[in-house]
């Protein structure tokens, strides 16, 4: 039964991404980004992972999202019309493509991930309270970090935001 | 049941797909969108690994990235309105100064 959902929750993330990419109108790119953002929560969710199932929707395709379609809307970019990629893009991106398929080939084939059943220790599991011992002993060093991080960047974007006045 | 490599082999191709639309787009808001879509490909492949493994660091470790990636989208994107108040436009075509 979750094979099925497992199907339909990774072709709806990939008809996203897809639509994301080849969208002419920047405001449906960012649509069809939503629509794989959910998709790959349900998939976070297929995986055990249901803290960070809630994150993803609540961070991703509630905050990250939205300023992403506020500043597309403040923006009101005009679509120019499309130029020609210039032959290094191409090369690039082939030689991107083939180091990563490359790559997954060798994962897949690789004897430690065959016929891996899944396994999570139902003692710790992915329960919350798990996940914020976990966080608060032994990752408690990043934890911290990315606090301040945060706060960093607050200070950074309120600092880029402000009108500069180039006449001083 | 599902496999390992299905979850990888679906992370790879939202991954390449998120590569495809950085090289090909001009649009830097575009471009940003197809950023994200590449951390979280990374995101579903350790999950993936964690849920296999029988670990919990890979969903930690999901924690920090989803929490780094909001603060760099908020830097991002005041970046990218700053760049058009100074430019009138997101075009990465136009944005060549630095090239000489």
């Amino acid at each position: 039964m979750t094979d099925i959902f497992f199907y339909i929750f990774a072709t709806a993330a990939l008809a996203g991404a897809l639509g994301v990419v080849f969208s002419r109108n920047t405001v449906n790119g960012a649509m069809c980004l939503i629509g794989t953002f959910l998709s790959m929560a349900s998939l976070f969710v297929l995986l055990e992972a249901y803290f960070l199932a809630v994150i993803q929707v609540l961070v991703y395709a509630g905050a990250v999202m939205v300023l992403f379609l506020f500043i597309i809307m403040l923006l009101d970019v005009k679509e120019s019309a499309a130029k020609k990629t210039s032959i290094y893009t191409w090369a690039a991106s082939l030689i991107g493509f083939g180091i990563l398929i490359t790559g997954v080939v060798a994962i897949n084939a690789s004897e430690s991930i065959k016929n891996k059943a899944p396994t999570m220790p139902e003692a710790s599991g992915t329960s919350l309270k798990a996940f914020g011992y976990e966080l608060f002993t032994t990752y408690l060093l990043p934890m911290q970090v990315t606090g301040f991080l945060l706060l960093i960047a607050m200070i950074g974007v309120i600092v880029l935001s402000k009108k500069v006045n180039t006449e001083q | 049941m599902i496999s390992l490599e299905q979850y990888i082999a679906v992370s790879s191709l939202l991954f390449a797909i998120g590569f495809f639309g950085v090289l090909f787009r001009k649009n830097t808001l575009v471009i940003y969108m197809c950023l994200e879509l590449m951390l979280n490909a990374a995101n579903l492949a350790l999950i993936a690994f964690s849920r296999y493994h029988g670990g919990m660091g890979g969903n930690l470790f999901v924690f920090f990235t989803i929490t780094v990636a909001a603060a760099e989208v908020a830097v991002g994107l005041a970046i990218i309105v700053a760049l058009f108040r100074k430019r009138q436009t997101v075009e990465v075509e136009e944005l060549n100064e630095l090239k000489n």
